[in-house]
């Protein structure tokens, strides 16, 4: 090598993890929340009651999101805790709880549950776990539709919750779901900004070669299937008290899985705002073309396979990787010193 | 003409380039070894020729015909046939299977399973043998006989060498010869310089993705090679 | 000597289950795609046998002759339109686009059909009724023995072109590296589709017999589907005689079921599809991690 070069100072690379736009949109965020509690006050018993159904879709999202995009799971069967879920909080107000106390500790019971069941559903890979999660769902919903005192396959509804007056009911409802939907985004999100964070993506980008560093596969996995089981099994109970009526053919029906996959693929497998966008994206859809029958199910279809060959990595996906957007500080970046 | 003419070849792997601007021209019936350190693009020129690697830009002619867009399940309907790094036989399949699955009929002197058989005689009792119960030598074997099967033209091997005993080498590089001695155009991957300059007509070096030394193989000296496959000196292409 | 009988009744239905699940394990062993649109592909094939009975009075055995080419043809396309695309960009995605397809599938047959239960037992005459009384307790349905007669011939004519015929082996092979499978001349794109065209048309065969031996509606397809992935799985996912000893052992679990109580019967099936998943082999010819 006898080319001679001006030899220049190597830049020096610093790494951070919030940067501008990363605080402004989180104080937003946290901004939005705060405002969302006004909702009740602001608007009328049918709007917060499809605001609590915004709030719900948006809590399975990113339920859905954690276990796919984060975890490498992919289960057709979530609904199975959302299922739980309900009829826990029924099962809890038989025998005299107050109603809303009863949907937080069915939450807790739906991550109880999910301890065991991991230990089940864990071992399997791929396909073997999207259908076990998707039997273990229907087994439930037998098991449950064969109970008289849950309503049997007919159905129940939460009388408790007439103790309350319809306003009263509809903004509980409507508060402790912002509560909960928020508790688990934040969780979530705390959760990837941790060590955990990088174990995760790195057991989805690789699962062999991070067990290989050392990183703990099967707790990572474990943390998040027992998160996703309580954060659906909550959403379940919200619905209950959302719809006052559920039975078991809807409540573990697979419609709910089909929900969340058209909502995390829409938004953005893997990302954390993609699921947000998703589950206004159906919202939207829902309310628009709810009423057009068979076509707006065949219309939702048809944009899931659009979507998936299309956009893959759904609008929030593609929108970070064509601008290099990153929003929420959930990843690093390299900065260089001086810019 | 040449058989095979490859013109200002560029191939990446996402963002690294991995072969640079090669331009490389091979006769029919000649033995042409191409040598270089790790990294330096073989396999990817290799996999380029073949099909299997979709290159960024240039030019691959196969017998005076533009093969760039051709498929690579196509380009061994013309006669290119590669041996890829690792053997990749197909586990489940028997050597007889992993054979006839690359069966392709042509004019000629075919070969069949019989013929490669009578090429590779060790392989004659493993015939019926899954090929993952084989081991390396045996292997090497069978995926040279697999690629046979399909009646090259062209035949590439991509390091036959690679994990094998010295005695199981020698035994591949004794049924190349034969089969190079029989008019087969070859182009080898090797690491092994002594090997690589016995067996070829011609010497090809890479380094970094580019060409940077190209020779008959008795005009060129081992150290000659040796320093530009370390690119100790810088050389022109020829 | 019930019981006996059901064990036998048990068998018989896994006939059907083994040809539901066997569309399935072809697809899965080929190309590693979950379709879940399997069940729904099976309704459709009743489907279209009802409306070619429609507008001739023929036997449904003879309807499904002109159905096959178009159910192979709709594989065809399937796989070159859809399935394709979504292979490349990762496991995850044929999972979705297919569950999309069932969605589309089964709403477009609502809209087409009405969303009356169907079925096909009467058109097929004396088939769907007559039965062989065995002793006193045990008696063998003809359907039932013809069903179960049909899956084992589709799976052992399956095994014999996978593994004697030249387009089998290229599949075998594509299944096991698709990559090498082009070096040496094999097409995999169009080995997927035919493996796709084969898993569509096997498909609408067990939704024919479905259709005879039970009922039928638009939405039909995914408790099929359930069943049909049991029976691959409990046999072990990648093996096609699997398939039959899988569907065996979860029609026997559903009529043995049944017979304490037939409100059981289903949920038995799915309990023994957990417990084989959760046993050591994960499968009957399986071992855990194991692919074709």
């Amino acid at each position: 090598m006898t080319q001679s070069s001006a030899t220049v100072p190597a830049p020096r690379y610093g790494v951070e993890r919030w940067g501008r736009l990363s605080i402004s949109f989180t104080a937003f965020a946290v901004a939005l929340a705060v405002a969302f509690a006004f909702v009740p006050v602001l608007f009328s018993l049918g709007t917060t009651q499809k605001a609590t159904s915004l709030l719900i879709l948006v809590l399975l999202a990113a339920m859905w999101n954690a276990l796919a995009g984060y975890g490498g799971l992919v289960s057709v069967g979530q609904q199975a805790f959302i299922g739980l879920g309900a009829y826990a909080t029924v099962w809890l107000c038989n025998h005299d709880w107050n109603p809303y106390r009863a949907m937080i500790v069915a939450a807790l019971f739906c991550a109880g549950v999910s301890v065991p069941l991991s230990f089940l559903v864990l071992r399997f890979r791929g396909a073997q776990f999207a259908i076990g999660m998707w039997v273990v769902a229907e087994a439930a919903a037998i098991l449950v539709s064969l109970d008289q005192s849950l309503g049997a396959g007919t159905g129940t509804s939460l009388i408790e919750l007439n103790y309350y007056t319809p306003t009263q009911r509809q903004h509980y409802t409507y508060w402790l779901t912002l509560g909960i939907t928020v508790f688990f985004l934040a969780l979530l999100f705390l959760l990837l900004r941790s060590r955990l964070g990088s174990s995760l993506q790195a057991i989805r980008d690789d699962e062999d070669a991070a067990a290989s560093v050392g990183v703990r596969v099967l707790r990572g996995k474990w943390i998040l299937f027992v998160i996703a089981g309580a954060g659906c099994g909550a959403a379940g109970a919200m619905t209950l008290a959302n719809t006052l009526f559920i039975e078991p053919t809807s409540i573990f029906g697979v419609d709910w899985t089909a929900y969340m996959i058209f909502m995390v693929l829409v938004g953005g497998l893997g990302t954390f705002e993609g699921p947000i966008i998703g589950a206004i994206v159906l919202f939207v859809i829902q309310n628009e073309f709810g009423d057009n029958g068979v076509w707006y199910l065949v219309g939702l279809g048809a944009a899931a396979i659009g979507f998936a060959l299309l956009l893959p990595r759904g609008i929030w996906g593609t929108l970070e990787e064509r601008f290099g957007l990153r929003v929420m500080p959930v990843g690093y970046r390299l900065r260089r010193e001086g810019t | 003409m040449s058989l095979l003419a490859v013109t200002g070849l560029d191939a990446r792997h996402g963002l690294l380039q991995a072969v640079r601007g090669v331009s490389l021209e091979i006769d029919e019936g000649e033995t042409v070894a191409l040598v270089g350190a790790n990294g330096a693009g073989k396999t990817t020129l290799l996999r380029s020729i073949a099909g299997a690697h979709r290159p960024a830009g240039g030019r691959v002619a196969f017998d005076g015909r533009d093969v760039t867009s051709v498929p690579a399940h196509k380009r061994v309907g013309l006669g290119i046939a590669l041996v890829p790094e690792g053997r990749r036989l197909f586990p489940q399949l028997t050597v007889e299977e992993n054979l006839l699955v690359a069966r392709q009929r042509r004019n000629g002197a075919d070969w069949d399973v019989d013929r490669v058989l009578e090429a590779f005689p060790m392989l004659k009792p493993l015939r019926d043998h899954r090929a993952s119960t084989l081991s390396g030598g045996q292997q090497q074997a069978t995926a040279i006989g697999r690629a046979l099967m399909t009646n090259p033209r062209l035949l590439l091997l991509d390091e036959v060498s690679l994990g094998l005993a010295p005695v199981a080498v020698d035994d591949v590089y004794r049924s190349l010869k034969t089969l190079i001695d029989g008019g087969t155009t070859v182009v080898l991957v090797e690491q092994d310089l002594r090997r690589a300059l016995q067996a070829a007509d011609r010497v090809v070096c890479m380094l970094e993705g580019r060409l940077v030394l190209e020779g008959r193989a008795e005009e060129l000296s081992r150290e000659r090679i040796t320093d530009a496959y370390f690119g100790l000196k810088a050389e022109a292409a020829r | 000597m019930t019981w006996v009988n059901a064990v036998v009744q048990g068998i018989l239905l896994g006939g059907l289950y083994a040809l539901l699940g066997c569309g399935l394990a072809v697809m899965f062993g080929v190309m590693r795609i979950i379709n879940l649109a399997h069940g729904d592909l099976a309704v459709l094939g009743a489907y279209l046998v009802m409306v070619v009975l429609d507008h001739a009075n023929v036997s449904p055995f003879l309807a499904l002759l002109p159905v096959l080419p178009v159910m192979l043809l709709v594989g065809y396309g399937l796989q070159v339109t859809i399935l394709e695309r979504s292979l490349r960009s990762g496991v995850l995605v044929p999972l979705l686009t297919t569950f999309g397809l069932s969605i589309v599938i089964q709403n477009l047959l609502l809209e087409q059909f009405s969303p009356d239960v169907r079925s096909l037992g009467g058109e097929a005459g004396s088939v769907a009724t007559a039965s062989w009384q065995v002793t006193n307790d045990i008696s063998i349905s003809a359907i039932g023995g013809l069903v179960l007669g049909v899956a084992v011939l589709v799976l052992g004519g399956l095994q014999l072109f996978l593994s004697r015929t030249q387009a089998g082996r290229q599949m075998r092979a594509t299944a096991q590296d698709p990559d090498t499978a082009e070096l040496v001349g094999v097409n995999a794109r169009a080995v997927y589709a035919r493996a796709t065209a084969i898993a569509v048309a096997i498909a609408a065969v067990a939704g024919l017999f479905m259709a005879i031996r039970s009922t039928f509606f638009p939405f039909a397809g995914p408790t099929q589907l359930i069943f049909a992935f049991e029976a691959v799985v409990i046999g072990g996912l990648g093996s096609l005689w699997g398939t039959l000893a899988g569907g065996i052992v979860l029609g026997v679990a559903q009529t043995i079921g049944a017979q304490i109580d037939p409100q059981y019967s289903v949920l038995a099936g799915h309990l023994v599809f957990l417990a084989v998943l959760a046993s050591p082999r994960g499968g009957l010819f399986s071992i855990r991690g194991a692919t074709t």
